[in-house]
């Protein structure tokens, strides 16, 4: 079982959409939605849910004023100016660290484990799919992302599947580090901005931070030519393979307005051939 | 005033907006740019840096001559930064979110601060305006701390920019916590409309006063504009797609600067904030 990640550094370049059209390229898959923060796969995958599962990480404090001597030993230590004069804990600030609970004399810190959002097993189309969802302000993104692509070796491994393709979060911190770790190559999908080119250089190099071989596509390429040129320059004295330049298509936005596609929406849109060879290029550097 | 510009997804323009918005703001402005995972902001205003600070979180140091092997240390750290392994105290600096519990606990006076580097941040000047941005190390996991430490070096009496990430979680919360308002910035599509629902929630929970900004108004359906609507969210400006405003974008050009037509546009969406957190103030 190989697992490919798809990020990007630089948001809304097209992860979603791409992983979404690879799906249906790709034979018998298992699909992850690591973009735990904002997930979005499903919107176009529609899975039927077969399992949901509370995801339970960190913790927060809360003070009872029952017991609370207002001895101001919690404010004192607290790093993360958590907890108010008057000795209520911010849960929104609270880190989850528990000196609190621990050096509270009265007792009266309670420290209860977060419900910090959920994560589910469906059945797609293209095959099963395992997604989550954060709770809003939440923290231990990571961990959650940890969680679903352990979830996706699973059943690939039960069904004999040989590919999980991993639709990960934007960005190089820690949902991102956790999201690759592992995996048998990622494909950045970038875009020929300015910013495109900067974030894409920067997750090259969280990718080779972490081992894993990282492979370029160029998405909305025609938008900058020069950029997309100066993007392939880049990407080759990176060491890393461009593994294609897909097109600017309206019908990348118009088939995930229908919950459909690229293929399914338009087999003969101009970016469909496009992604087609992508996707080659992917299984060949896979192999 | 601190005006943070934020979205649930990503790439749907907060950095046009975000910069835009300042440059119409005037020379008095201060530009911070938050998300420190993949910063932009200075591809587009061009700043002549000026200074860069190496910015760390503490750290535990053990003391092996002043170790007892209490595991007192162990006992208390939650996220597995500190351990034992054979009889000896290892640290996982990466790991450690500089509670200080362990040196708060440790009853043999073992365990000193030292600093981890996870990134830095940088001061420039751009046609007057003070620009600022933090850049998280490559490799390392924590944004929030670098997020915290930009967000403490604006000066709160003079008016700020910030350009938040992208997602609803702590990133977003230490970028956006405390600010005046936020200007939302979304597409027109289901992608969207789902991440707005998020970002909506999250500046709920943080009380913050919001407003929409519907970017590439026209390439998709009316979710977000209906969403808008029924749940009483302000939208400040529509932005329709146009492809040579892609391309200028791709080239790393302001919008305000690339197309003037939208300064008088901007100039206007700083009155309307204005005004509408004036009116909360009341």
């Amino acid at each position: 079982m190989k697992e490919l990640v798809v990020i990007s550094g630089k948001g809304g370049s097209g992860k979603t959409t791409m992983v979404a059209a690879m799906a249906q390229l790709s034979d018998n898959p298992v699909l992850c939605d690591a973009d735990v923060d904002a997930a979005d796969l499903h919107l176009i995958l529609s899975p039927g849910v077969i399992e949901t599962h509370d995801f339970m990480a960190g913790h927060t404090a809360s003070i009872n004023p029952e017991r609370c001597n207002e001895c101001g030993k919690c404010i004192e230590l607290c790093r993360w100016n958590a907890i108010s004069g008057d000795f209520v804990v911010d849960p929104v600030e609270c880190e989850g660290c528990g000196v609190c609970y621990y050096f509270c004399e009265q007792g009266a810190i309670e420290f209860p484990e977060n419900l910090s959002g959920h994560w589910y097993i469906s059945e797609s189309r293209f095959g099963p799919m395992v997604h989550a969802r954060l709770g809003v302000a939440e923290e231990n993104s990571g961990k959650l992302v940890t969680r679903v692509r352990q979830e996706g070796a699973k059943i690939a491994e039960a069904g004999s599947h040989d590919l999980v393709i991993t639709d990960g979060p934007p960005g190089t911190g820690c949902p991102v580090i956790a999201a690759i770790g592992g995996a048998a190559g990622v494909l950045i999908v970038t875009e020929p901005s300015v910013s495109g080119r900067h974030d894409m250089e920067r997750v090259i190099e969280v990718a080779r931070h972490f081992s894993v071989p990282a492979m370029v596509c160029i998405n909305k390429y025609d938008l900058n030519e020069a950029g997309a040129d100066d993007i392939q320059r880049l990407v080759k004295k990176n060491n890393v393979t461009c593994v294609g330049l897909v097109p600017f298509d309206p019908a990348m936005t118009k088939s995930m307005v229908q919950a459909k596609t690229l293929f399914e929406y338009d087999p003969h849109a101009p970016a469909c051939e496009a992604v087609r060879k992508v996707w080659e290029q992917v299984l060949n550097r896979l192999a | 005033m601190i005006i943070s510009v934020a979205s649930g997804k990503g790439g749907t323009g907060k950095t046009t907006v975000a910069t835009s918005l300042a440059l119409s703001l005037g020379k008095d402005t201060q530009l911070a740019d938050c998300d420190v995972e993949a910063p932009n902001v200075h591809l587009f205003v061009h700043p002549e840096f000026r200074n860069e600070e190496i910015i760390t979180v503490p750290v535990p140091k053990v003391d092996e001559s002043r170790c007892t092997g209490c595991g007192k240390c162990v006992e208390i750290c939650r996220f597995n930064a500190i351990v034992n392994i054979a009889d000896t105290i290892m640290t996982f600096p990466e790991l450690c979110h500089g509670c200080g519990g362990c040196q708060a606990v440790c009853p043999a006076g073992a365990i000193e601060e030292g600093e981890r580097i996870i990134g830095v941040i940088q001061h420039g000047l751009c046609n007057g305006m003070d620009f600022l941005h933090g850049r998280l190390r490559i490799g390392e996991a924590m944004a929030p701390p670098l997020i915290r430490q930009v967000r403490s070096r604006i000066n709160p009496d003079k008016t700020a920019v910030i350009d938040a990430p992208p997602g609803t979680s702590c990133p977003v919360i230490a970028a956006i916590k405390d600010t005046d308002f936020v200007v939302l910035v979304a597409e027109p599509t289901p992608f969207g409309l789902n991440d707005l629902e998020l970002a909506i929630e999250t500046v709920k929970i943080l009380k913050i006063p919001a407003g929409l900004i519907i970017n590439r108004s026209d390439i998709g359906d009316m979710g977000v504009a209906d969403y808008a609507a029924r749940e009483n969210i302000p939208v400040l400006m529509e932005i329709p797609y146009d492809r040579n405003i892609a391309e200028a974008y791709c080239r790393g050009e302001p919008l305000v600067e690339a197309f003037p037509q939208w300064r008088r546009r901007f100039v206007r969406l700083c009155e309307d904030i204005d005004e509408l957190v004036a009116e909360i103030a009341l």
